[in-house]
């Protein structure tokens, strides 16, 4: 695969030495010329001394998925020298500090190995000691440099950008960089085949994480109230919604605050401070992950029988408790479907990437007031923590929020008697007010026991008018989340159905598919309840393949329960290792699972996947 | 069974507010506890305060949790949004709609389950955050609806109606609210109305999180010779700090700020309210400072140690500062901030992505 343009490559470090900054300028550097790029970070849970990599795509298809292999590794870590140099392909390279004597590890077949003395140098030219770790890290940047034919203009502009007023850290970043170059050029022959060149192909994007463009979408749609507790990967969220609002919300004048943010005590203080302020007319939101989910449970039923707008952000993990925080999944997709107890449903949002966590937040606040209930915007790690390559974010001024049914002071005195509860439109969807609109609105709310008047009751009737409002009022909000996006090709004989971060491997894999014969229709499931369209799919292929990235086949027993359409027909195509999807996974599955050659696929039991070895990397 | 409203009947002698309202404009629901319960002692005390301070009451919010307690929020204030939320929240519920809506008078209605058991890190992080709010814990040192069960405040050696002994130690909300920070700490008997009723007014008034701790006998399952927190028992053990006057801001205040009025009953002490009110407490006997954090903490101790029960105001803080003085929120209720001040807008966007290439 790889060439020109085309190639990916990954650097082993140990985390806490400063690598992060060191990777983030190699990415930025080849998005600045205008090359397509992907960047992954595996990071442990930990602050300082577990392995952690840093996996960089060039592609210049634009494919954004995480690769198989790699072409070339850096591996700065001893602990993880003989995992690292398994994953380079046959025919790649091998760039390590020579600093020691080539470890037996690292010394394999088939492959070149090229060494830097990059410790030494570093040891030689500076002098205080974090000097010499963190500047180890961008002379490895200046060998990449030489080796991949990155625009040294390029990065000196980015180094000016970071470092422009600290003269002293600037000039010795840029003597880092010209050791690792200057070194590499000497005594390797650059570049090497697989390098880069000028594109012109990332002038309309940006780089952006998914938390990051997520908070921005809470400040643009109006959001005065975040309330969190602090949890891996959802934590950057509020802290970027913080540094936006400090930004964008602070009282020119006054120095005053139009925002609250309040870090909570635990997650269900969180969810409670957000239901209370969607309760009293703010848009408030937390975010967080599937351990938060749990704890906030109560209040999420609360909120769904009181018909109390709230947006909650899961930003999905690997759990539950220690172990793999720091590890993506897509684990939480049953739980928030009907989180709570009792019989409740809530409506979800699945952006596949950064843009779409930013247009789908906005759309999850106006959901939240219009449906009056919980909202989810179910993101995930790969999608939050990593920076994607995505279209620039517009925004259309004529925007307003959609504030729902809410009446107010001079609305109150035109009618006879505000029913909290009372359906007058038919479509489920009662009017609300805010406390302090006038004593005409006031209500008292109240979990389940209430009857359409917002009276307590303990009738069944009285309970079950109400419940079975509630159950149209969520059906029909399947028209109003964001419709499945569909890919449909001539002749196509399977069909695919994705969510989330899976979108991407998926979309390089239909393509991939096709190059070898296979022809794939494609849907990516993108809001919850299921609209018509949905199903519609499902029953349009004789089978189809699902790729979800847990365990237990969550959307494919979703998409069972919701749609009626019986689980054989859907083989499960799951990826749970806590890594961000391949494309390769994908493919090796459905040609697993097609065999021999374009004869239609046989639906396997639903206990036994498709596939149940992880990356056993099927030659395509 | 369903709520039961209460006849709209007005007499016209009715004693009338500054808002023209009555007593009656203040009342709830009908009342569905036991009868004799000590909370409807508090309602009623709640009713008056409201009343006698003009509060309008739909800019009040009554915020609750689950319990005996926090069904009272139903049985004042119709004309008030209510919220009964889930059992032990109701300090993050109100944290959130004040956080909405600075504008609203807040009271949150807890027990001792809802506030010491199931409730106790939200209790004790209201407090740290100094949500404006008046929080009265109803006391009865048992878990009603559920039939009688010890509660976290039930003292040691306390009997149920079954007989069985309480051997676990209490805690005290009151000492727990001290050690925490609280900027108003009070302790009442909810059959004490001429005390609780000015301490609910000074718990209104005050710019910050507000505790009463009111002890509220149980008829049914904690009104015995075994409890500490029967009807006898408190009466018998009450041991008052002092006796609270509010002088409202729209009177003139012409008695003198401090020392005593001559009346022989100790020393008067003013303390002036956010709102300019002044809140005028009479130490009983010994001379009782309640802006002293560790002599409140003390009082009550000793009080503890002679089988008493100190009650009034025990501390507060004047000078303190809300959740939204210390997040330095605008004046303005923040869901009346207009959205065009809310919003960056499209420029503000497209020269912030400058920063992501």
């Amino acid at each position: 695969m790889s060439g020109i343009n085309d190639f990916a490559f990954k650097i082993a470090t140990v985390n806490g030495t400063g690598s992060a900054s060191a990777n983030g300028l190699l990415m930025q550097a080849i998005f600045r010329m205008g090359i397509p790029v992907t960047g992954k970070n595996i990071f442990p849970s930990n602050i300082q001394g577990l392995p952690t990599w840093y996996e960089i795509r060039v592609s210049k298809d634009g494919y954004t998925a995480r690769p198989e292999q790699v072409d070339l590794v850096v591996a700065m870590n001893n602990a993880t020298y003989a995992k690292d140099v398994a994953t380079v392909r046959p025919g790649g390279y091998l760039l390590y500090d020579s600093s020691w004597p080539l470890d037996d590890a690292l010394v394999r077949e088939g492959i070149t190995i090229l060494g830097v003395p990059f410790g030494k140098m570093c040891v030689e030219a500076f002098e205080r000691d974090r000097d010499r770790t963190l500047l180890r890290n961008i002379a490895y940047v200046g060998s990449l440099a030489a080796l991949l034919d990155i625009d040294m203009d390029v990065i000196g502009e980015m180094l000016h950008e970071k470092f422009g007023k600290k003269r002293s850290l600037l000039e010795a970043n840029f003597r880092a960089i010209r050791l690792g170059s200057e070194f590499a050029k000497k005594e390797f022959e650059c570049p090497l085949p697989f390098r880069l060149e000028r594109l012109n192909a990332t002038g309309h994007s940006i780089l952006m994480d998914g938390n990051t463009a997520a908070a921005l979408g809470a400040v643009f749609a109006g959001a005065t109230v975040g309330a969190w507790y602090p949890i891996t990967p959802a934590t950057s969220v509020m802290e970027a919604f913080k540094e936006y609002c400090q930004r964008f919300r602070v009282d020119a004048a006054t120095g005053r605050k139009k925002f609250c943010i309040v870090q909570a005590e635990d997650e269900l203080s969180a969810a409670g401070i957000v239901i209370g302020a969607g309760w009293a007319g703010a848009r408030a939101f937390t975010s967080t992950a599937g351990p938060g989910i749990s704890l906030m449970q109560e209040f999420i039923g609360l909120a769904y029988y009181g018909e109390i707008p709230a947006v909650l952000y899961d930003i999905q993990r690997t759990g539950p408790s220690t172990g793999m925080p720091t590890r993506t999944q897509q684990g939480d997709l049953l739980t928030i479907a009907y989180a709570s107890h009792g019989d409740t449903k809530h409506i979800a949002l699945f952006p596949a990437n950064p843009e779409e966590c930013f247009y789908m937040a906005v759309e999850a606040f106006d959901l939240a007031e219009r449906f009056q209930t919980p909202v989810f915007l179910v993101s995930d790690l790969d999608i939050g923590m990593n920076d994607w390559m995505c279209r620039r974010l517009t925004w259309d001024d004529r925007y307003r929020p959609d504030r729902g049914k809410v009446l107010n002071a001079e609305e109150l005195e035109t009618i006879q008697r505000f029913s909290r509860y009372l359906d007058v439109d038919g479509d489920g969807i009662t009017a609300r007010t805010i406390p302090g609109a006038g004593a005409k609105g006031a209500y008292f709310t109240r979990g389940s026991g209430h009857d359409k008047h917002g009276l307590y009751t303990e009738e069944s009737d009285d309970y079950q008018e109400v419940v079975d409002r509630l159950s149209r009022k969520i059906a029909g909000a399947a028209k109003a989340v964001p419709a499945p996006e569909v890919h449909v090709q001539e002749h196509a004989t399977i069909g695919l159905v994705s969510i989330g971060g899976c979108h991407a491997a998926v979309l390089e894999a239909v393509d991939r598919l096709r190059a070898a014969g296979i022809i794939a229709d494609y849907m990516r499931i993108r809001g919850f309840p299921f609209d018509t369209p949905v199903a519609d799919f499902l029953t349009k292929h004789p089978s189809t393949f699902v790729v979800e990235q847990n365990r237990d086949a969550q959307l494919r027993s979703l998409l069972a329960i919701e749609t009626g359409v019986a689980r054989d027909r859907m083989i499960p195509v799951l990826d749970y290792g806590g890594l961000p999807l391949t494309a390769e996974r994908v493919v090796s599955a459905v040609r697993a699972s097609i065999a021999p050659a374009s004869a239609p696929a046989s639906p396997v039991s639903p206990d036994a996947p498709a596939t149940t070895t992880r990356r056993k990397g099927v030659p395509v | 069974m369903t709520s039961i409203a209460k006849p709209p009947v007005r007499h016209p002698g009715l004693e009338k507010n500054a808002l023209g309202l009555t007593k009656r404009d203040y009342e709830g629901s009908m009342s569905t506890l036991c009868a004799g319960c000590g909370h409807d002692s508090v309602t009623a005390a709640l009713i008056q305060a409201f009343f006698e301070l003009s509060v309008p009451p739909h800019r009040a919010a009554k915020m609750s949790g689950i319990g005996c307690s926090s069904k009272t929020t139903a049985y004042f204030m119709k004309q008030s949004h209510g919220f009964n939320g889930v059992h032990g929240r109701m300090p993050s519920l109100a944290t959130g709609a004040n956080a909405a809506n600075r504008g609203l008078v807040y009271v949150g209605i807890s027990g001792d389950g809802d506030s010491l058991s199931i409730g106790l890190g939200q209790f004790c992080h209201a407090i740290r955050r100094n949500v404006d709010l008046l929080y009265v814990l109803e006391n009865n040192g048992v878990y009603g609806l559920t039939k009688g069960q010890f509660s976290a405040s039930s003292d040691v050696g306390s009997t149920s109606k079954r007989g069985e002994a309480n051997v676990q130690p209490p805690i005290d909300p009151v000492l727990t609210a001290l050690s925490l920070g609280a900027t108003f700490v009070a302790r009442s008997f909810s059959g004490d109305k001429a005390q609780l009723v000015p301490i609910i007014k000074a718990g209104l008034l005050h710019s910050g999180f507000a505790l009463i701790d009111v002890i509220s006998p149980c008829v049914s399952f904690n009104d015995h010779d075994g409890s500490t927190k029967s009807y006898r028992y408190t009466r018998e053990h009450d041991h008052e700090v002092g006796s609270v006057d509010l002088v409202p801001m729209r009177r003139e205040i012409t008695a003198p700020p401090v020392n005593g009025d001559g009346a022989g009953d100790g020393k008067v002490m003013a303390i002036a309210m956010h709102d300019g009110t002044v809140m005028r407490f009479r130490s009983v006997g010994e001379e009782y400072d309640p802006s002293n954090r560790d002599a409140a903490y003390a009082h009550v101790r000793e009080s503890q140690q002679r089988g008493e029960i100190a009650t009034g105001l025990l501390y507060i803080d004047e000078h303190t500062k809300d959740m939204h003085a210390l997040n330095g929120t605008v004046d303005e209720a923040l869901i009346d901030v207009p959205f065009e001040s809310l919003c960056p807008g499209s420029a503000a966007l497209e020269e912030l992505q400058a920063e992501f290439r």
